[in-house]
């Protein structure tokens, strides 16, 4: 029984905080870039990027009301499925989770309005002001919440008391925890990648329809700065993210790499299937000794197997050796749709190089794909640890029974489902649209139904 | 001089729920009585009389959560899983209201008329679930060291439903004060008629559950000098200052409704929250998960509550600053136009 909420509230958990995820992956990076077109206006006073801000501040507040609701529910499930672990932890992580609301919630939440509504309230250098505000409060957020979660991966400055709590000891090596500044560093730039893949997907949209559409020239180029930018530097902070794996949490890299014998100049894995209960890899296709290099640096370098675990002790290594082949994969590709990119703006074909554009617009989702891919490796990968090597995931579970976390499970995948059908629908009929159009009345009576496939669809075709 | 810090973030916790009750309080409101509105342009101002503000109000519900975990992780991991239905179906309901301010805006003729029911029906949702969960809270949660032992619908009762009406009905009442500040014409009109029938209702109501809450648990009952067969006197005095506030409250709120005053029922509203408000308190205080858990055994360690109370004492006045400056900049009557959409 205690086994069946368990493993409904992990279900649980792991579905809110995916989707959850989605929202503040795409609105931080959205954020930096709308006080960037704003900055760009300001000074420039060029209409086109007024246009851009306003088209692409319709979309930020409908990714962002998602983001708010269900990270509303975020701040309740530690309490109604994890009680044990929230009354045993909180002496650490429950004031990081506090300053986030402090810091960040209540100001990306107030200057939001300002934002969205302050047009003719207040000032253009106020309004500014609002922007950069939600987009620092976005920041923040992220701040706390990887210094928590970084806290939980790899605990630091910690003791715990006679009745088992833990509580800090020092709270600067708490909140900077050792792997704190790479895991950090490495969630801000995937948000920033996801925003500049979904802004370039949506531009090269408009420019297969329109090549001379001057906005979506603008944002197209502005996209690929950040994919040429931003893809290799992530490659390299995420490399040391993957180190800090190998040396504090062994059991996670061997589950990531697919070792379960410990030894020298370890393989590398392209593709296999680890499958636990016969502790080895089926269809296994290798690189030799790559796999020690590429986690230590060093080919011939002796690097821990599954197998010197205890089963009990083993993450689930198929979901993370998979997990993390999705998310480099996409990110390798997100480097070349860059140099290719880079390549194109240089010799002036960008706009007439339609494989390029569609290339780019079924890059759109590749970095919400990522993010959720590599959240699944961090977080699966702890298993069965819900603090690293402390405390055990089956530990920190509700006094909740079966039925209310099957209802429970049950009405967020509906409500969500819907939510994000409809969430998904409305941001691509905008995209569809286009920033062309300007701050255009949104409910014209359309006779496409909700819902299909056509509503997607622009409203007129394209000329 | 040393602060009891425990003390300090029972006023905090105490503080963050009552203002989320009144901020989130008229918006849920606004969407309770989104029903009787009379035609889609009317909800349209309805919504824009309170779009500014939704997204702020609902972060004192998130420091609410946050905080309570920070600061009395005791109570944080005894009532959650007790209210576990009330707290998730709130929850839900909250999404689909929050959602619907924007997908309303974009919805063509099917989906706004969509995303107004979602709107309406997450709004009342989310008031009757707050009021199912206070009222599954002050009947007492089972508790064993501290551990959630009772059954998944402990808190289901007469009186929890009573309470739920009531909260629904005292927040229509809070939305149908700030619609008359908010707006002119026969907007403004609707919204007074509403704030009679809700002001009656919750006269009603408040007077129903006050009642009731002496049943509720023996322990109220004596603090409120209930001995069962009559009231000790003397104990019911001290505390009558409540309850006589909660009738100037709706004496306010007659009043401003009388004279056609546009603030004076929002006024008087907030005034019957805070007798309410302070009713509770003096029933169950000082217990965070009545009655098996004070808030010093919920408290924190000392180190967590001191590095609390430092960032609170640096942050909370740019919160209350910025705050208040978000409602003057958009003081006064909803203007046509001013949306981004």
């Amino acid at each position: 029984m205690a086994l069946d909420a368990l493993l409904l509230s992990r279900l649980q958990f792991a579905f809110t905080l995916a989707f959850h995820i989605i929202f503040p992956s795409f609105t931080i990076g959205l954020a930096s870039f709308l006080a960037v077109l704003e900055a760009s206006w300001l000074i420039t006073r060029r209409e086109v990027l007024q246009r851009l801000y306003l088209f692409w501040l319709r979309i930020f507040a409908i990714s962002f009301g998602m983001g708010v609701v269900t990270g509303v529910v975020m701040s309740y499930e530690f309490g109604t499925n994890w009680s044990a672990f929230s009354r045993l932890a909180a002496g650490v992580i429950g004031p990081l989770l506090a300053f986030e609301v402090l810091t960040a919630f209540f100001l990306e939440a107030s200057f939001l309005g300002v934002m969205l509504f302050g047009w003719k309230r207040v000032g253009p250098g106020l309004h500014f002001l609002a922007t950069c505000l939600v987009a620092g409060g976005t920041l923040v957020s992220a701040f706390w919440i990887i210094s928590a979660n970084s806290w939980m991966q790899v605990p630091s400055g910690y003791r715990i008391l006679g009745d088992g709590r833990f509580a800090a000891a020092d709270w600067w090596q708490v909140i900077f925890s050792p792997t704190f500044p790479e895991r950090f560093a490495h969630m801000v730039l995937a948000a920033y990648l996801t925003t500049a893949l979904a802004v370039g997907a949506a531009s090269a949209f408009q420019l297969l329809r329109d090549a001379g559409q001057a906005e979506s020239r603008i944002a197209l180029r502005m996209a690929i700065g950040m994919y040429a930018v931003v893809a290799p530097l992530q490659l390299v902070v995420g490399d040391a993210s993957g180190k800090d794996v190998t040396h504090r949490q062994p059991a996670k890299l061997a589950a990531i790499e697919g070792f379960w014998e410990t030894r020298a100049a370890q393989p590398f894995h392209i593709v296999a299937w680890p499958d636990r209960a016969r502790q080895g890899n089926d269809w296994e296709i290798s690189v030799p000794a790559l796999g020690s290099f590429i986690t230590t640096g060093d080919a011939g370098a002796v690097v821990r197997g599954l197998k010197s675990f205890a089963p009990r002790d083993q993450p689930p290594s198929a979901v993370v050796f998979w997990s993390f082949r999705v998310m480099v994969g996409l990110g390798l590709a997100m480097i070349g749709l860059g140099v290719w990119g880079l390549l194109l703006w240089w010799r002036k074909g960008l706009e007439r190089t339609r494989l390029f554009l569609r290339a780019t617009v079924l890059m759109g989702p590749a970095g919400f794909v990522a993010v959720i891919a590599g959240w699944t490796t961090a977080e699966v990968g702890r298993q069965p640890w819900v603090i690293y090597g402390l405390m055990r995931t089956s530990d920190g579970v509700s006094p909740v029974t079966t039925h209310e976390v099957s209802a429970s499970l049950l009405a967020f995948l509906t409500i969500y489902a819907i939510i994000f059908g409809a969430g998904v629908l409305y941001i691509l009929r905008l995209m569809a649209e286009g920033p062309a159009l300007g701050a255009s009345a949104p409910t014209t009576d359309g006779e496409r139904a909700p819902g299909t496939p056509l509503a997607a669809a622009p409203p007129e075709p394209g000329p | 001089m040393t602060l009891d810090l425990p003390l300090v973030w029972v006023a905090v916790i105490a503080t963050a729920v009552f203002l989320y009750v009144l901020l989130d309080g008229f918006d849920l409101g606004v969407g309770i009585l989104f029903p009787f509105a009379r035609s889609s342009a009317e909800r349209d101002v309805m919504m824009a009389a309170i779009a500014p503000y939704w997204d702020g109000n609902e972060t004192w519900l998130v420091l609410g959560g946050g905080g309570l975990l920070a600061a009395f992780p005791g109570a944080y991991a005894a009532l959650l899983p007790a209210l576990y239905l009330p707290v998730m179906l709130m929850l839900l309901a909250l999404i689909l209201r929050g959602v619907a301010f924007e997908f309303r805006a974009r919805g063509r003729r099917r989906g706004k008329a969509g995303w107004t029911f979602a709107f309406a029906l997450g709004s009342i949702t989310a008031a009757a679930a707050q009021g199912l969960a206070l009222g599954g809270f002050i009947q007492g949660v089972k508790l064993a060291s501290g551990v959630f032992v009772g059954g998944a619908l402990d808190w289901l009762s007469p009186y929890a439903l009573l309470t739920a009406l009531g909260l629904v009905c005292g927040y229509a009442l809070l939305g149908a004060g700030w619609l008359m500040i908010k707006t002119r014409d026969n907007l403004h009109g609707d919204a007074r008629k509403w704030a009679a029938v809700a002001a009656a209702l919750v006269a009603a109501l408040l007077t129903l559950v006050s009642v009731a809450t002496l049943f509720a648990h023996p322990e109220i009952a004596g603090r409120w000098g209930w001995t069962g067969a009559g009231f000790d006197l003397a104990r019911l005095a001290r505390l009558s200052p409540i309850p006589v506030l909660g009738a100037v409250g709706l004496a306010i709120v007659a009043a401003g409704l009388a004279r056609r005053s546009h603030g004076g029922p929002f006024v008087g509203a907030v005034v019957v929250f805070v007798s309410g408000y302070l009713g509770l308190a003096a029933s169950f205080f000082p217990y965070v998960a009545p009655y098996g858990l004070t808030f010093r055994q919920a408290a924190n360690d000392d180190g967590a509550l001191t590095l609390l109370t430092w960032g609170l004492g640096v942050i909370l006045p740019f919160i209350l600053g910025y705050t208040g400056w978000v409602y003057w900049v958009f003081r006064g009557k909803v203007a046509e136009g001013e949306g981004y959409h």
